[in-house]
């Protein structure tokens, strides 16, 4: 504690913090902060019963259910299948590994209006996806699950997008698991799925939950992929940052940005949540090495 | 908010050992369940891609690129990533040099506070320079107001018809938004792990501050910013949502890749769409390829200083 104080009041050695840190601050204001605060300030000019009217809408109602359940089942399946790339990628040798390897990051690189259209022409009911999942009778009509412009379509596009993120969390930590504890789990008795069931996993669940976290935030806010998709039939398959965009083409500036101040509330929070997760995971993993 | 998933990570050598491996059936099993999950999302959509681009020949292909409402749209693209990257990149050297070369109160209220675009969904991202720069935002108050506070800047701005929001400005300021934290998010970890002694001993034999940035500090995190730089590059050119809500899709002066993507969709241009969207995929190839690139590059650099 001590140390911690004098250096506080150390001369500085190297230079240039109050230029770098200034120039930080005023570029993170100008750029962030103030065009944030107007989303507040707009807000502001609502009353409480109007606001509280314009978010309770049925559509913008219907829409957060859509949004929430549609995001949180598509990470819920990307942690399972994430689970099982991390793992293969990290534990096994197979042909084409490290184009594997490198493709798992495609959705943070693939611009969301191409993984859009892409997606929608695939899983569409003529698409190379679509057709596997029903067939089209003599009438022309198509029996079978319908994927595009169903809320299952949504689902689809959001598990593209939040594909990457459980991988790359559970990865580095699987990398860094040491072999010794489950070599002593199985010269202990146990079977393969116990020392995976009560050794790794355990150890896995601080980066698995944090990965789901992150790929259900972003699947909040996702907008490009899914529209496409999506069909955007309001009560049906409009999801909130559509909502929005249907307010704001509406020039309804008002009811546009109560509907974002729900949206951003919920992500700070979890914005949150995931900064308290990965703090827990550093000090999980600072322990393993202790 | 992809601070784990975007940081740089050296490959591994696979050690097998018989007591901590499955048997070779639920290997393949597990291998097989991988594969067959990443073709459904990521390998058939990105072959899908290029085979519908090229559908209809390679004559029409070029034909739709050379359209002049995708050239436009091409440029504004290149505009708008050659003024937002820079920018953002002297942002991110800033702040990690701030962040992790001093002791200061509140750091991790900052580093909180740059993650926070990340956490941001797209269109409110365009919403919020809507609300700001718009007719009824507050630079539309100023500019109608009867009363402005400086009549000289109101008169002057009006008369020059100046717009940010529905014109090139706008769609500039957006993009800086979106990719507003890749490079610090990239070289704060960096540079916090790198320490300050080597700095601090330069400047001890009597380097100046630029001698020390440029000569010590550049040359160690000099991967991990080219990697910053490319997939803030990727994201600027690519950004569809906060793009959407502030350029108002006028084709031919406001429209940008991703949305003359969406034009072309909506018109039943399907071919034409997936032609454009070839060029966008491309680029996300290259991102990937030169981001596996400078991994192995970092991971060489890494084993040179252990073995140093």
């Amino acid at each position: 504690m001590a140390t911690k104080q004098s250096r506080g009041k150390k001369i500085r050695v190297l230079p240039g913090f109050r230029l770098t840190l200034g120039f930080t601050v005023f570029y993170l204001g100008l750029i962030v902060l103030i065009p944030l605060a107007a989303v507040f300030w707009k807000t502001s000019t609502l009353t409480w019963a109007e606001f509280w009217h314009i978010i309770t809408l049925p559509t913008a109602m219907a829409s957060y259910r859509l949004t929430f359940g549609a995001s949180f089942c598509a990470a819920l399946v990307n942690a399972g299948f994430g689970l099982v790339v991390a793992w293969v990628l990290v534990r096994y040798d197979f042909f084409g590994k490290k184009i594997v390897d490198a493709l798992v990051d495609l959705p943070f690189a693939l611009p969301t209006a191409v993984a859009g259209i892409t997606l929608a022409a695939l899983y569409s009911q003529a698409g190379w996806i679509g057709r596997l999942f029903g067939f089209t009778g003599a009438t022309g009509q198509f029996h079978g699950i319908k994927v595009a412009n169903t809320q299952l379509g949504i689902f689809v596009a959001l598990t593209f997008i939040g594909l990457p993120f459980i991988v790359r969390t559970v990865q580095p930590v699987l990398e860094d698991l040491d072999p010794e504890l489950e070599e002593a789990a199985s010269s202990l008795g146990a079977n393969r799925w116990q020392v995976f069931w009560r050794v790794i996993l355990p150890m896995l669940t601080p980066a698995l939950l944090t990965g789901f976290a992150l790929a259900f935030a972003r699947a909040l806010g996702e907008y490009g992929s899914v529209i496409f998709i999506a069909g955007n039939i309001p009560m049906k398959t409009q999801i909130t940052p559509v909502v929005i965009m249907q307010e704001l083409d509406m020039f309804d500036y008002a009811k546009a940005t109560a509907i974002a101040v729900v949206m951003l509330v919920v992500s700070f929070v979890l914005l949150l949540g995931v900064n308290v997760l990965q703090w827990w995971t550093n000090r999980y993993n600072t322990n393993n090495l202790a | 908010m992809t601070p784990a998933a975007t940081t740089l990570h050296p490959p591994r050598p696979v050690v097998q050992r018989r007591t901590t491996s499955e048997p070779p059936l639920v290997r393949r099993g597990l291998i097989g369940v991988a594969l067959a999950f990443l073709s459904l999302f990521l390998f058939i959509p990105l072959v899908f891609v290029f085979t519908e681009a090229f559908a209809k020949g390679i004559g029409f292909y070029f034909e739709t690129l050379r359209d002049p409402m995708a050239w436009s749209a091409i440029k504004l693209t290149f505009t708008a990533a050659v003024i937002a990257v820079p920018l953002n990149c002297f942002f991110g050297v800033c702040a990690a040099w701030a962040i992790a070369k001093f002791d200061f109160p509140g750091k991790n209220v900052l580093l909180t506070l740059i993650d926070l675009p990340f956490s941001v969904s797209p269109v409110i991202a365009g919403l919020i320079y809507v609300l700001v720069f718009g007719a009824q935002g507050w630079l539309g108050l100023y500019l109608n107001a009867d009363h402005p506070a400086f009549p000289w800047l109101a008169n002057w701005l009006n008369d020059r018809n100046f717009k940010i929001i529905f014109a090139v400005p706008g769609i500039v300021l957006a993009t800086i938004f979106v990719t507003f934290p890749f490079v610090a998010r990239e070289l704060i970890p960096l540079m916090q792990a790198q320490g300050r002694s080597e700095e601090e001993a330069a400047r001890v034999l009597g380097a100046s501050g630029w001698q020390t940035f440029w000569r010590v500090t550049l040359p160690n995190v000099k991967w991990g910013l080219i990697y910053g730089v490319i997939l803030c590059n990727a994201r600027a050119m690519g950004e569809f949502g906060a793009v959407a809500v502030v350029s108002g899709r006028i084709r031919g002066q406001t429209n940008t890749i991703p949305l003359h993507i969406e034009a072309l969709y909506d018109d039943y241009n399907f071919t034409g769409a997936f032609a454009v969207a070839s060029l966008l995929a491309l680029l996300a190839l290259v991102t990937l390829g030169l981001k596996t690139w400078v991994e192995h590059q970092n991971a060489a650099l890494n084993q040179t200083e252990i073995t140093r």
